[in-house]
């Protein structure tokens, strides 16, 4: 096995068989246990605080809520994964989605169409801004050697501040009001949502199968498409991918514009389905929980979602603990716990396996020594 | 190797993110002796017993040193004096917008009546939740959009109050030159800055005056970086100017410092810095615009005990005294004349401040 631990890392290379699904579960397990020391350092009941979490996370409300967090960071996590697959570091999804939801939501409120159009819209004014935002760290990497890591971190701190300017532009004022945001989206663009969850009157957002179709979706290109194979090939390889014909540049290009078209569905959700306009108290920080996701989901969209998942769940039975005089911070720590266990379960397991591996291959090798070779050598 | 990298990052994204209101708007005088530490022990105190006050904090929560601070020390002061139980909430960083609703929700589902929301950000969550609870008493701290009968909208006139420390800073300046430092550029602060402005300039109307924001939306980093503030505010010294007042939360403390080390002056916000900034830099503090969120939330609590809470906006203006300018350390003593002949001017409506 000679893959690198950035290989390993961004789930480029596969374990199959018990070890794939034995690394995460021991890893939250591993988790688990440091959350409980952690609570009990600080002089909370362990259990008593984790059956809290299980009991408020599991009711329907909660599930809702879940379901609801999970499809925002699901997007999030599957726009990183998309360049982590090709070596690609896109940090700037946060400020992509940002200035892409900012942009469509003024759109949005700006125009009226009839119902199915107006919500197609604004969706496809959203992947166009974050597209165009992600690629100009694209083009940058692809004609000036620009490292995308530092360009799409200088992007995030742009995109702050031409959002803030382009806010200030286009919000209206409330009476009354702290707060600014941009004109309402009308009722035909907004994604009505779906009672999913019998026993909660909350509504679970419309695009959350928008959220499933783009899974799929990642699935499919990566690998059921030759643009998908030279992505993954220049992933794994530079060299061998140019050596055998990919225009690298031209996939870095590529790359960036599809992963910034996704980020920029990742504040669809929310803004179709529940907050109808951009205002100063939008959700920020998306970008980076999907980092954190795609890094736990190993850039698979089947991983990614568990992942979002139980980050979701996490972050909703968090909600409950400050009622029992827990700090909510808990949540944060074993959020960092799993994140960090997923990563060395994995590279153990990895070299649990190198080892096996080496050991099956001396062995086998010593067995075809010792027995006589009936034919003759071959070349 | 990587999660480094993205830690550093990600660790300085979350910092402050999503601060909102969290920010200058806070301290509040606690010169009444609130306890420093008050969970639930209101059953000896005397009175209202059994009321329960459930309150949500904005991102910073207790122990912010600003907005959040002075909310809590309504807080306990309700505990110490009318003998309330509580039990306080407080917003994550960059949070769904459907946590801040299900904090109030919780509250008011698990029995806590008043439940007290604190910042704009909550404007939203309020209305949602006060109309599923209709039983149930709120307040919402610097929000007035949403008007339900159950809601009390408690908002505060934070341009009077600068209006007045524009006017000390113009009075004391020697150099014909002052500087504003806010937080974040949110209308919020906007409006410390457009009274300031006019304060000085009712004094002297050819007066320079640089303002500078420290992050913009939705960046709230500036309401707590204290190095932002110190940059900021040398070049303002560096400039010409004598006296910076700020508005910027946490970061203030670095305003103060550069005052102190460029032999300036400085005025403080909410609370009455000259007692509550480090002591080796509050003798720069020549006054503070006072903003008290304590008074509004404990004048709340109590109205909630003598069953008299009233819906609807109560403003806390320079004529209500929920803000005013602070005059420790006599600083002010020369002048404080001329600040109050404006002060009854604001208050009697003579002189109508700009909010932009």
């Amino acid at each position: 096995m000679t893959s690198s631990f950035t290989d390993r890392l961004l789930g480029r290379v596969k374990l199959s068989g018990w070890v794939s699904l034995a690394a995460p579960i021991l890893a939250i397990l591993f988790a688990g246990i440091v959350t409980s020391i952690v609570l009990a350092i600080t002089g909370n009941p362990v259990f008593d605080t984790l059956t809290t979490m299980v009991d408020y996370g599991s009711q329907p409300r909660s599930l809702v809520l879940i379901l609801n967090n999970a499809t925002t960071y699901y997007l999030s996590a599957l726009a990183v994964a998309l360049g982590f697959r090709m070596n690609l570091f896109n940090i700037g999804v946060d400020g992509q989605y940002r200035l892409a939801a900012l942009v469509a939501a003024a759109v949005g409120g700006a125009v009226t169409l009839p119902a199915p159009f107006h919500p197609i819209l604004i969706i496809l004014v959203s992947m166009l801004v974050g597209a165009a935002w992600a690629g100009i760290a694209g083009v940058l990497k692809a004609t000036r050697g620009v490292s995308e890591v530092i360009s799409t971190i200088m992007l995030n701190t742009i995109a702050t501040g031409l959002g803030a300017y382009l806010l200030a532009e286009w919000a209206v004022p409330v009476a009354g009001s702290n707060n600014i945001g941009t004109p309402p989206i009308a009722a035909s663009g907004q994604v009505p949502g779906l009672a999913m969850v019998p026993g909660s009157s909350l509504k679970v957002f419309g695009l959350v199968f928008l959220a499933v179709a783009v899974g799929i979706g990642f699935h499919v290109l990566l690998n059921k498409t030759r643009f998908g194979f030279d992505l993954r090939a220049t992933g794994r390889s530079e060299q061998a991918a140019v050596a055998s014909g990919v225009n690298v540049k031209r996939m870095v290009v590529y790359a960036m514009l599809i992963s910034g078209g996704m980020a920029g569905l990742i504040g669809m959700p929310q803004l179709l389905g529940a907050s109808y306009s951009y205002s100063l108290d939008f959700q920020p920080g998306l970008g980076f929980t999907g980092i954190a996701i795609a890094l736990l989901g190993r850039n698979n969209p089947v991983g990614i979602a568990f992942g979002a998942l139980l980050w979701a769940f996490l972050d909703v039975s968090a909600n409950i603990l400050g009622l029992h005089k827990i700090s909510p911070e808990i949540v944060t720590i074993m959020q960092g716990v799993i994140v960090l266990s997923v990563v060395i379960a994995y590279e153990l397991a990895h070299r649990y396996r190198g080892v096996a591996e080496q050991k099956r291959v001396s062995r086998e090798l010593a067995g075809a020594a010792s027995t006589p070779q009936k034919e003759g050598a071959s070349a | 190797m990587l999660r480094n990298r993205f830690g550093k990052v990600v660790a300085g994204a979350a910092a402050g993110a999503m601060l909102l209101a969290a920010a200058a708007c806070g301290g509040g005088d606690t010169t009444e002796g609130a306890p420093s530490a008050a969970p639930s022990g209101g059953a000896s105190a005397p009175a209202a017993s059994g009321v329960k006050v459930g309150l949500a904090y904005d991102i910073g929560g207790r122990g912010d040193q600003s907005f959040n601070d002075s909310a809590a020390a309504g807080l306990d002061k309700a505990v110490a004096e009318l003998g309330v139980e509580i039990n306080e909430l407080e917003a994550g960083n960059g949070e769904a917008e459907s946590a801040k609703e299900e904090r109030l929700r919780l509250l008011a589902s698990g029995g806590f009546n008043p439940v007290i929301a604190v910042g704009f950000a909550y404007s939203a969550s309020v209305a949602k939740v006060a109309a599923e609870f209709p039983d149930t008493k709120f307040a919402i701290v610097d929000d007035e959009a949403n008007k339900l009968p159950n809601v009390s909208n408690l908002v505060f006139a934070e341009e009077q109050g600068s209006f007045l420390v524009g006017a000390a800073a113009a009075l004391k300046s020697t150099k014909g030159s002052i500087g504003f430092v806010g937080g974040v550029e949110v209308p919020l602060i906007k409006k410390f800055q457009a009274g300031y402005e006019a304060g000085a300039k009712a004094v002297k109307p050819d007066i320079k005056i640089q303002a500078k924001y420290l992050t913009q939306p939705p960046d709230f980093t500036g309401f707590g970086d204290p190095a932002k503030g110190k940059t900021a505010a040398e070049g303002m010294f560096d400039a010409g100017a004598d006296v910076v007042y700020q508005a910027a939360g946490g970061s203030g403390a670095g305003v103060f410092e550069a005052a102190k080390a460029a032999g300036g002056m400085a005025i403080g916000v909410d609370s009455d810095q000259a007692k509550t900034a480090d002591p080796t830099v509050a003798d720069v503090i020549i006054t503070s615009m006072l903003k008290k969120v304590d008074v509004a939330v404990f004048d709340f609590i109590k109205s909630f005990t003598t069953n008299s809470v009233q819906a609807g906006s109560k403003v806390y203006d320079l004529a209500a005294g929920g803000v005013d300018y602070s005059t420790t350390g006599g600083k002010v003593d020369d002048i404080k004349a001329q600040l109050d002949e404006y002060k009854a001017k604001i208050s009697s409506g003579e002189i109508t401040v700009p909010k932009e």
